[in-house]
């Protein structure tokens, strides 16, 4: 990998700050090397105040951070993953479940709702990279879906937030199938006049990136966000390749034409506000 | 001949499952026996034997797309390009006839010889394949032609040069394009159904496996070296999340299994070809009656039902 520390798209990353660098400080920023106070990180949006390095953010701190105050009511929040192929790696798979519930307190690595951005109505589908790598297995596309379904009727917008290592492995070949679930849903959105915004965050990978993700009618991505459909490690093991420096990075992915905006993290609530603008006044 | 009872059991409640609107104790007595049956063949399916679907589905001789197109379409004309940048060797395109109608074809393609292995990338295409796949694809729709895909990739190519041509983005749009198609479609796994690069090309009115195909979501030496840390582990990968096509059936991700010849489609591909032939027709003879309407409703109606899940 060409920066050490910076893009590491493991789906068994389970601690809440993935981003500390280990055997030094806890709180150090690995960009710029400086030290903060968590409470100063929250305030920031847990953007680093000295480099502007944006460090990852949990859905509900997400939706927190966009949906105007007590606006968000969740929506299927009963929704749990079934196991259907009793998959046990090195520990079942529905212990590795039970674990990342207990430890992040969410039914899976999705959480989604109605919610008002600034006073527009809008789905928001947020995914946290904490449970299981943010991969997306049933109950991710499931909730994505609905949260398609639910604005469509009131032919409305969605605005997905995504952090992904690609799809749930535990659940074999249905993880796959969330892929065209989640493209099916989207082009029914699409045709009942509804918009999808599609905010990419650190990391969006595999078979997220490679389905609704990339379907947004507008793609914004954070500052530094890895989006690749195959991950570094993959690409350079597979190939041979040496990686650029800004490989998969959203800056790269700009230049090529895959996102129509980099927006930093506290301009992205009133970018957001501006575009449901922009959409609703079309129809 | 278990292998046989149990293809045709399999396939026909797989047909008879798909008409869960008809109510009547006739038929669910039916699927019930059926079930039952299945049960006791399962019980001797070992990981040995899911083992065995990925080697033979891997299989250096196995037929590749090309060689079903010339063993059963007549007319064949290979469509080249994506009108865009290049024309990727890893997905071959083209129109044919197929019991004297007009269809397309699409598929992925990998290499006998080296030099031909590495035109086509093993069968891993950039996004200009999937771009010429849909443009093909959308081209045949237009005219009303059947649509046929044969899907046969470890996976999309995992390169610089695809994630900066937007891999991600064409496998979305692809997917997106197929579920749009107002004409019968027909996608059978007949090697390696390989992640993000196979379902591309598998969003279809019918998804059919080869006996000894395999469609998963990570390879199975992918999958050991994440959660095993180990790539040695992929025998036990492959039992864990379970590629094989019976097991896809089960789980309602394919419609039917494609009977191979005894020890795999590469010992006997005219044989392999003419089963492939034959499952491909009857399939399609029960699709094209069928309104573009209802074809797309149920179509969508399939892929958005995807999945198991439990409530607390």
């Amino acid at each position: 990998m060409s920066a050490p520390g910076r893009i590491d798209v493991s789906i068994e990353h389970k601690r809440s700050t993935p981003d500390a660098p280990a055997g030094k400080h806890p709180n150090t920023c690995p960009s710029c090397g400086s030290h903060y106070r968590d409470e100063e990180l929250v305030e920031h949006l847990r953007v680093c105040p000295h480099c502007g390095r944006h460090f990852a953010v949990g859905a509900w701190e997400r939706i927190a951070q966009l949906a105007d105050a007590d606006s968000f009511v969740e929506s299927h929040a009963d929704l749990r993953s079934a196991d259907p192929l009793e998959f046990f790696d090195l520990r079942p798979y529905r212990e590795r479940l039970a674990e990342a519930e207990s430890e992040t307190g969410l039914g899976d690595a999705i959480v989604t709702g109605q919610a008002q951005i600034d006073g527009h109505s809008c789905q928001l589908a947020v995914m946290d990279f904490s449970f299981m790598g943010g991969s997306m297995g049933s109950v991710v596309g499931e909730k994505l879906a609905r949260a398609c379904e639910d604005a469509a009727a009131n032919g409305g917008a969605v605005v997905s937030v995504s952090a992904s290592g690609g799809a749930r492995m535990q659940e074999g070949i249905l993880s796959l199938m969330q892929m065209p679930k989640t493209v099916c849903a989207v082009d029914e959105l699409h045709e009942a006049g509804g918009v999808l915004l599609s905010v990419l965050t650190h990391p969006t990978t595999g078979g997220v990136l490679a389905s609704f993700a990339s379907l947004g009618d507008v793609i914004l991505a954070e500052p530094g966000a890895l989006m690749s459909f195959a991950g570094p490690r993959v690409v350079a093991q597979t190939t041979r390749e040496k990686l650029p420096e800004d490989f998969g990075l959203a800056e790269s992915n700009l230049r090529f034409g895959h996102v129509d905006a980099i927006v930093k993290r506290p301009e992205l609530r009133a970018t957001l506000s501006r575009l449901l603008r922009l959409f609703e006044s079309e129809s | 001949m278990t292998q046989d009872a149990e293809l045709g059991l399999r396939d026909r409640l797989a047909r008879l499952s798909g008409v869960k609107l008809l109510r009547g104790t006739r038929l669910s007595t039916e699927i019930e026996r059926l079930e039952r049956q299945l049960e006791r063949l399962r019980e001797d399916k070992t990981d040995e034997e899911i083992w065995r679907s990925v080697e033979l589905a891997r299989h250096q001789d196995r037929p590749y797309t090309l060689d079903y197109v010339e063993r059963i379409l007549e007319d064949w004309f290979e469509l080249h390009g994506d009108r865009g940048r290049f024309d990727d060797g890893a997905i071959v395109a083209g129109l044919g006839s197929l019991d004297g109608h007009t269809i397309a074809v699409v598929g992925h393609q990998s290499g006998r010889d080296a030099k031909e292995r590495t035109h086509r990338t093993w069968g891993m295409a950039y996004p200009e394949g999937y771009r010429k796949a849909t443009r093909v694809m959308e081209l045949a729709a237009r005219h009303g032609f059947p649509i046929v895909t044969l899907v046969d990739t470890q996976g999309a190519y995992p390169g610089v040069a695809a994630e900066q041509h937007g891999q991600a983005g064409a496998i979305a749009r692809s997917q997106a394009s197929m579920l749009r198609l107002a004409v019968p479609t027909i996608a059978v796994v007949i090697g390696q159904g390989g992640s993000g690069g196979a379902v591309a090309l598998a969003v279809a009115d019918r998804v059919l496996m080869q006996e000894h195909a395999i469609y998963s979501v990570i390879t199975p030496e992918g999958c050991a070296l994440i959660l095993w840390r180990d790539a040695a582990q992929a025998k036990r990968a492959a039992a864990a999340f379970k590629p094989d096509a019976p097991h896809c059936l089960e789980l309602g991700v394919i419609d039917g299994i494609v009977p191979e010849p005894e020890g795999g489609a590469h010992t006997d591909p005219d044989k392999a070809a003419s089963l492939l032939h034959e499952a491909i027709s009857a399939h399609l003879e029960e699709l094209v009656g069928l309104a573009p309407d209802e074809l797309l409703r149920t179509r969508r109606a399939k892929f958005r039902g995807m999945g198991v899940l439990a409530a607390v």
